[in-house]
Parts: C-alpha cells; structure tokens; sequence
C-alpha cells in the first residue's frame, strides 16, 4: 500500500522506462491516440511530450450495478498494449476486481487515495446506482449511492464509463425494478464524461484518460456527455455498408445473398443511424472487426434506452406498440363513432326536412 | 433520445388513433348522409359512368391545363413526388410492413433523395403561388395554409434526417416523425380529407352526369 | 305579410345537405381551377366569381352542422356564422354570377360538381328571402299567370291562330288521346313563334300526332331559377296534370334549356314519383325521326355556321349527338366553336340570370367569352337550340355590333323539309 502511494511521486515517463516499454512502442501509441482523436499528426510529439511529463494521477474505479464487461473490455481485448500500461501507471487505487486487497483493506486504499489526493483524483464508475431499497446494491455495507457522493465530493472528474454508468443501461430497462439511474443523474457538481457502450471501444476509455493526462482538461462533449471525437458520428454515417443502404441494397435475412453479399442491414433492424460511436472505425479486438462488419446490425448500445428502443431486429423506423391488434380496436372505435355521428347528421337532416315551411310566391320577401 | 421514443411510442400511438377514429368518423359523417332516390328516368348507367369519372378526373380538362398550367403541373410534381417519397423509401416499407404486414420493393435512396428534393422545392412554388395567384390567394384561408406546413414539415424534416443536416440523428428522427403525426393529427380535421373524400366526390359527379347521358 | 327569414333559409341549407355536397365540401382545396372554367372570373378577372367561394354561406352550414370538427369550432366560438349581412352579400354571386351552366363541374379536379350546389344553395337563399327581384316577379307570374313573361293562353290561342291563318297547317289544342304534347317556352311563343310552326310543319311531314295543352303550355320553371323546390313542383304539376288528362305517351320539351332541366331531370323528382308519360326534348325527337326515315330533308345551307351548345340541354341535359346529327342534314359548311360540346361555354343569361335586370350589365360584359369564340371562328350564321341562350347571344352580338344571324335549329330544319306538294 505505502510503495503504491510513493509511485505516485514518479511521472509516467520515468514509470514506463521503469517498465521497459521502448520510446518507440510509446510514441506509437501517442500518434495512434491523437489519431483517434482527430488531432493532426503533428500533435503526436507533444502527447508524448504532456505524458512523459504527466504525474500519474490516482483513479478510483467504482463498479455499482454492473457486469464487469467494461472491465473485462478495457483488460482483455489489446493485451498486452500500451492503454494496458497507461493502467499500470496511472494510480489505480481502487478497483473490485484488479485490486489484490480486499475487504475492511480495500477500503482503506480508497479512502486513503481520497485523503492525498483531495480535489486531484479521477473517479470512474461503471454501472448504474439503485435509487429504491438501498440493499440492491452495496459494497462493505455502504449503498452505492452513498459511496459515488461520497467520493466524488473530493474528486477533480467523473468519468462514465459503459452505458450503465452513462445513462442507466440495462438495468434501468424497464420495468427498472432497482430504480437505477446514471451518474450524471446524481453528480451535478462535478465535471462528468460519460463513456458509453455496452462495454465501450477500450481505446475510447483509454483515449479520455489519455486527453485528461495531455491536456489537463476534459475532452469536447456532445449533448449526452460523450467526447464528440469518438462520438461526433454515426455508426451509420462512417459504415463501409453504407452504399448500398443509398443504393437500396438490403438484406432481409442473417442467410440470403443479400447478406452474404454484405449488403446494408438496415431491414434486419441495424440501429447504426441512431447510433452514434466510434466502432465503424477503431473496430474491435485489435481491429478485428465489428459486429456490422460480422453480418449483424447495430444494437445502438452507446444510446441512452437501446434496450427499450423497439426490438433489436425491428428497423429504426417501426413504432414499438403492437400497431396491427391496436389498429383493429380502433377502427371498431371509429367505425362505431362515425356511425354516431351520422345518425347526428341524419337527424339534422330530416328535422330540417319535417321543419320546411313551404316557399310561395307571397314568403319570397324579406320578413320586415 | 427519449424524444426520439417518445415519438415512435406514445406519440405514434396516439396519433394513429386520432388518424384513425377521425377518418372513420369523416367518411361515415359524409356518407350517412346519404341522397335522395332519383325518380328521373334515365339516360345512361350511374356506376360506369362514375368509375369513369373517378378515373378520368386525374388527367386535367385540355381547356383548364392550359388556363392554370402551373396549378396542374405543380399540382401533379409535388403529389406523385410525396407518394414516391412515402411509399417507396425503404424506412417507409418497412414501417408499413411492421404495421400492416405489406411490403413492397423500394427504389434507390439517392434516387428518392431527388425525387424529395424535387417536392420540397415545388411545394414552396405552390405555397409563393397561393400568396400571389389572385384567385388561390382570395381564398385561401389558415386551414389552407396550415394544410401546406403539415404536408411540408415532414417532407422537410425528411430530408433534413436524410442529410443528416440536424445532430444528433435521433432529435431530427424525432422531428421527422412528429411532423408525420402532426399531419395524421390533422388530417381528419381538414380538408386534408379530400385524399378519401375526392373518391365520393368525383363518383357522385361522374353519376349524376352520367344519369343524364354525360360522360363528366 | 312574408314569411322570409334567415331561420328558414339556414333551415333550408340543412335540408338540402346530403353526402354528395359533403363530398364535394370535404374535397375541396382551394386550387382555384373552377375560376378559370367560368366566364363571370374570365372575363371580369373578379376573384370572388370564382365558383366555390359563390357557396361560402352553404359551405358554412355544412361545416358548423354537418361536421364534428364544425361543432367544436363552433362550440369554442371560432366559426363565422351565417347571417342575413352574408346572404345579402353573396346574393349577387349566387344569382347574378352563375347561370348553372355546370362548367365548373366538368373542371374540378376532385370532383366538385360545383353548379349543383349551387341550385341548391338557391333553396337557402329563397326561403330566407335573398332572391333578385327580376326572378322573384317571373315567379309570381308563372304562379298567378301562368307564364313568367305574363303570357296567358288567349295570347296563345292568338299567335296560333295567326300561323294557321298564315300557312294552312293545323296546331292541334287539347286533344285527348294523342302521341305528343308539346310544351312552348314564352319567349317562343312571343319571340320566336316560327318554332311552333316549325313543329307543326315537320309533325305533319313525319306523321306525328300532337297536341298543346292549354292549360298547360308554359315548359319555362321559374321555381328552378330562383331555386324554390316548392314554387317548381307547383308549376311541374301543372304539365303532368296536363299529360295525364290527355293521356299522352310522350310530353315534348322545347328548345328552351332550363325548362329541359326543369321537366326532364328535376319534374319527378319534385312530384316524388316517375311520370306516367316520357319527357324528350324536342331536338332528340327530331333526331329519332331522322334516324326512322321519317324527317326527309332537302338542300343544304352553304353558309359558315356553327351551334352553340345550350348547357341545360348539352352539357347538363345529355342530348349530345341529336343537334349535330341534324345539323349535317341540312348544313354542308358546319364548324365546331372552340370547346364545343359539353365544354361549352354559356351564353351568359342561363339560369335566371336573364330575368334578373340587375345582373344586365356584368351579362353583357361576360359575353365577351362568346364574342371571342365567335371572333376566331368568323361564322355567317349561329345555330342553336334554347329560346333564352338566342336571346341573350341576339342581345350580345347586337350590343358588340357583330352582325351573325341566330337561328333555332328547329326553325332550320324546317325550312328544309320535303315540300310535300312538290313530290
């Protein structure tokens, strides 16, 4: 515990040498990240330059209602990297599942992290805080809810990482029996990045630290809290599948040519035009691939709700609601509504009839 | 976001129900009415002679396309450009297909994005020409004018989310959708109805001219 | 005392409501495409003589009456009402500015058939006491006298006497049991009294045997005119009464358009029940003679002439192909006017508008349309086929100095039958 906390004294250049990573792998990952982050190339030396010179700030991981699948991301998918030393050396000073201590320890780590870092450290939370009974979820007997006010009070950002954190995710799916809400639904005090995804691209939670550490400051944020740079577009918009949707070239099931012709998946439900987040271009394991580029739509899960935003094989535009039964009641509604109103009608019409007086040639002057 | 569901939830909900019920309640208000029998004897047959009317009303009388061409011309772009636009974009399909289980092959979407284009410029031609024509602008009303924005806006907010003109996505989605419902909202209530109506109506005219030996 | 008041005539307006008008109401988008069909926005350029804005009060019933969104609007005070200023106003549209020529209707892109309504409006207008004074006086005539024009059947019985005299034929009065009786329009009885011996001249020839009633000769429906459903059942009986005391198969209607209209299409429907006799207008009997062999014709009229088509009988009438059949019989140099046809245009004094003194001056200005028509085709003589259409065209023409003959193509016709004498 006391060697972790005078590591904090070393900067992040010193660490990694310390580490042997070579000047070349870093500086491959300083371009790659101001790539990411539509920076010009240029920019690349004075990353390596800001984080050389950074002193590794202490990070505070806080997994609420949760999977770890945004841990399992950010750990497994490009190990051994570079973001995976960026982990070694930032000070990670609390985390559930990468921390060795445990119990009334490991929350000394973290109250201890607060203490010497008041006002310096970064919290990360992943997964979403249960605001009904308080027992839904806890970690050594303090409520969720209570230990993200806690140690965010001290803390210089928030950042949200996994939709659940974001913005809810699937624990908040309806019927949301837990209550759960996001981070930023409780923090309104503090600076909070939200890094969605279900898990988010490990490159993106690793480029917002990596902006944090350059720069000092929070990235650029869109209308949901999200860094425009990895979410300014979407999945859509940047989609190699994207000329046939223009061409009118669909696929109508996971098996016919249409699909093993890699056409747009538009009709299969592809939530991509909704979808803004940064996968049609970093990709996935190591840039592997992607889930369109695997043959299966978009599920919109950097979106606030993508679970209760109609089926995931529903196209974008179908209403959710069971419109066909619903159709058929109403038009008995109005069927029987019109046939109301008609025999109104009717009435007016033959009263008026029962109600002529008959014209003669003495009634055709005005009354005076 | 939640806009975005709010509108292809509850909002489409109800705005099918008002589309719906409203219509219904619109034809059979009309219909119900009903007519007197017509002791006349006759000259020629009612039905034919209606179909044909129905029919044969969709090409303009030669005198009258070349007194208002621009009515007639502009009146034909921007209908069979809506129709385009709304029955053959594939979203559209495929809305359809959810609701009512129809479907139908769609054509090119840049090709509709022309077609779209097309429209939105000849309904702005067709707005400046009731503001100008002295006949149109003499009688027009705000319901003539308040059926032009509504069949509009979604043709705007279409292209505008086609474009992508309006970030993020889901908000001009959303947009899009409104208009659509505001139109179905409003239709029942306005003479938007003539898209139904203007089958009795052109088949009672065809009829009773028929009855008397003219084909109308 | 008079009974006249906006009750009844909105009262009226409700009654005449049935689904085609709310068809035609609903249907309507203000493209504007009526005006151009109607020579009273033609010729002025007037706006407000665009044929859908003349039924704005109708209009307004129906939408505050007859339609959901109505009430509602009406309930939260957003509708205009209908009031005596409002019929007032559109008195003159509805009268002076449609001769229910029916053009409109052939135009309207959904359908509306726009002069329909419009005498039907005319109920409303009536009963609440916005009529012109000019068809309210024919009408008080054709009720009290008999005739619109005043004409009584010793005037009749005067002129008839005069062409026997003149010519040796025989016009048969009251005669029970025969095949045709044949109706006169005033205006041919003092205008035009060559029709009469006409039909006696070509009746003889073909062998038809006719009568005129002198109870009921007048075939002119003043009630259609000023849009009375009561005051034209009164004076349709009078000719069914008539037909059914002389037990004839078959009751002739003159060249006069209304009157077409009046008995053929709008008689039964005002007595409620089918005729027990048919209705022909005069021009389809001819036509049938000719198409028997029983009209025998000789030589041929090489003067440049054409035929205006009279709506009530045309366009609004369906006798179609009877006037140009006739016209090849005896005319060699026969041309169409431009929109001929059920897409002719009117006179310009259908309707009661040529009772109506009032409605003179915008009459006169609106034959301008006819005046053109004629101008382009440069005719020696016009043909046709309605009392009142060759009235008001004599009126026009001599009003614009044009100098064309007008002839009844009746009268024509018989100006070329066989001389039986010469066979």
């Amino acid at each position: 515990m006391a060697e972790e906390l005078k590591r904090i004294g070393k900067t992040l250049g010193e660490s990694l040498r310390e580490r042997g990573v070579s000047r070349r792998g870093f500086l491959k990952f300083c371009s790659a990240t101001a790539s990411l982050m539509a920076l010009p190339p240029a920019m690349a030396p004075a990353i390596a330059a800001s984080l050389e010179k950074a002193k590794r700030p202490s990070v505070i991981w806080l997994s609420f209602q949760e999977c770890t699948g945004c841990t399992e991301s950010l750990t497994r998918s490009h190990s051994p990297s570079v973001e995976n030393l960026i982990f070694d050396h930032i000070s990670l000073d609390y985390h559930h599942t990468l921390q060795v201590a445990s119990g009334a320890a490991a929350e000394a780590a973290r109250e201890a992290a607060m203490h010497e870092n008041e006002g310096q450290y970064i919290v990360v939370v992943d997964g979403s805080i249960p605001l009904g009974n308080p027992g839904y979820s806890a970690i050594a007997g303090i409520s969720n809810l209570q230990m993200l006010e806690e140690t965010v009070a001290g803390a210089a950002a928030v950042v949200a990482v996994g939709t659940c954190a974001a913005f809810g995710g699937l624990p908040q799916a309806s019927p949301n029996p837990t209550g759960a809400v996001s981070v930023s639904d409780i923090v309104k005090d503090k600076p909070v990045v939200n890094v969605s995804g279900c898990p988010p691209i490990p490159t993106v939670i690793t480029g917002v630290l990596a902006h944090f550490l350059t720069f000092g400051s929070l990235p650029e944020l869109d209308s949901l809290g999200r860094p425009m740079v990895f979410f300014g577009k979407s999945i859509h918009d940047r989609c190699y599948r994207r000329p046939f949707y223009d061409k009118g070239l669909f696929a109508e099931t996971f098996d016919d040519e249409g699909a093993r012709k890699g056409w747009c998946l538009y009709r299969l439900g592809c939530k991509g035009p909704m979808t803004y987040n940064a996968c049609a271009t970093t990709k996935w394991n190591q840039g592997a691939s992607w889930p369109v580029e695997s043959g299966h739509g978009c599920l919109g899960c950097s979106e606030p709700n993508f679970w209760d935003a109609g089926g995931f094989y529903n196209a974008l535009s179908i209403p959710d609601s069971d419109i066909t039964r619903q159709a058929a009641y109403v038009a008995g509604a109005g069927v029987a509504l019109g046939a109301a109103a008609g025999a109104i009608n009717r009435n007016k019409q033959s009263k008026a009839a029962s109600a002529h007086e008959t014209v003669t040639i003495d009634d055709l002057d005005k009354q005076s | 976001m939640d806009f975005l569901l709010w509108v292809r939830g509850p909002g489409f909900d109800i705005a099918l129900v008002v589309f719906l019920i409203g219509i219904l309640i619109r034809l059979l208000e009309v219909l119900i009415l009903g007519r007197k029998p017509d002791h006349s004897e006759p000259r020629g047959a009612e039905l034919g002679a209606g179909l044909r009317t129905l029919m044969t009303r969709t090409l303009p009388e030669q005198g009258s396309f070349k007194r208002s061409p621009f009515t007639v011309v502009g009146g034909y772009i921007w209908h069979i450009g809506f129709f385009i636009t709304l029955f053959l974009f594939v979203p559209h399909i495929e809305l359809i297909n959810a609701t009512l289980g129809l479907s139908w092959p769609g054509i090119a979407s840049n090709l509709i994005d022309a077609v779209a284009a097309v429209t939105i410029v000849t309904l702005l031609a067709m707005l400046f020409s009731r503001l100008s024509h002295p006949v149109k602008q003499f009688l027009s009303g705000p319901e003539d004018y308040l059926t032009w924005l509504v069949t509009f806006l979604p043709m705007l907010t279409g292209y505008l989310a086609y474009h992508r003109m309006i970030d993020p996505y889901p908000l001009v989605l959303g947009l899009h959708i409104l208009s659509v419902e505001l139109l179905m909202v409003v239709f029942p209530f306005t003479k938007l109805m003539h898209a139904f109506t203007f089958i009795f109506a052109r088949w009672y005219n065809g009829a009773m001219a028929g009855r008397r030996g003219v084909q109308s | 005392m008079s009974k006249a008041t906006i009750e009844r005539g909105l009262n009226a307006f409700r009654e005449q409501m049935n689904a085609p008008i709310a068809s035609f109401f609903s249907s309507c988008v203000n493209c504007g495409m009526c005006a151009e069909a109607c020579l009273f926005y033609t010729e002025t350029g007037d706006p407000k003589y665009t044929p859908i804005n003349k039924l704005e009060p109708f209009r307004r019933v129906w939408e505050q009456e007859y339609t959901l969104w109505g009430k509602l609007k009406s309930l939260l005070g957003m509708s205009k009402p209908v009031t005596d200023e409002l019929l007032e106003a559109w008195e003159p549209l509805v009268y002076d500015a449609c001769t229910l020529c029916g053009r409109c209707s052939m135009v309207c892109p959904v359908g509306n058939d726009i002069s329909y309504m419009i005498r039907r409006a005319r109920e409303g207008f009536v009963a609440a006491g916005y009529a012109p004074e000019g068809i309210k006086g024919a009408s008080r005539r054709a009720i009290t006298i008999g005739s619109p024009m005043g004409v009584k059947y010793p005037a009749l019985a005067a002129q008839i006497k005069h062409i026997e005299a003149d010519t040796g034929l025989t016009i048969p009065v009251d005669v029970e049991g025969v095949d045709y009786m044949a109706l006169l329009s005033s205006m041919e009885i003092m205008n035009f009294p060559e029709y009469m011996e006409a039909l006696a001249r070509i009746f003889k020839q073909a062998g038809v045997t006719w009568t005129i009633s002198s109870e009921a000769f007048e075939a002119t429906n003043s009630g259609i005119q000023i849009g009375s459903s009561d005051i034209a059942r009164e004076l349709v009986n009078r000719v069914v009464v008539a037909a059914d005391k002389l037990k004839v198969k078959y009751v002739i209607s003159p060249e006069c358009g209304h009157a077409y209209t009046a008995i053929r299409w709008e008689g039964p429907n005002l007595i409620g029940r089918p005729y027990n006799f048919k209705v022909v207008h005069i021009l389809e009997l001819l036509d049938e003679l000719r198409a028997s062999g029983r009209l025998k014709t000789e030589g041929m009229e090489d003067d440049r002439l054409t035929f205006h088509d009279p709506c009530q009988i045309v366009r609004k009438g369906g006798v179609l192909e009877p006037p140009r059949n006739l016209l090849n019989m005896v005319a060699s140099n026969f041309v169409d006017m431009q929109d001929p046809r059920e897409m002719n245009w009117c006179c310009g004094g259908g309707g009661g508008v040529s009772a109506n003194e009032r409605a003179e001056e915008l009459r006169i200005k609106v034959f301008k349309r006819k005046k053109s028509q004629l101008d382009e085709l440069n005719v020696d003589t016009l043909v046709t086929a309605c009392a009142n259409c060759r009235l008001i065209i004599e009126e026009g023409l001599e009003e614009y100095r044009m100098e064309i003959p007008v002839v009844g193509l009746t009268e024509m016709i018989a100006e070329h039958l066989v001389d039986e004498k010469s066979e």
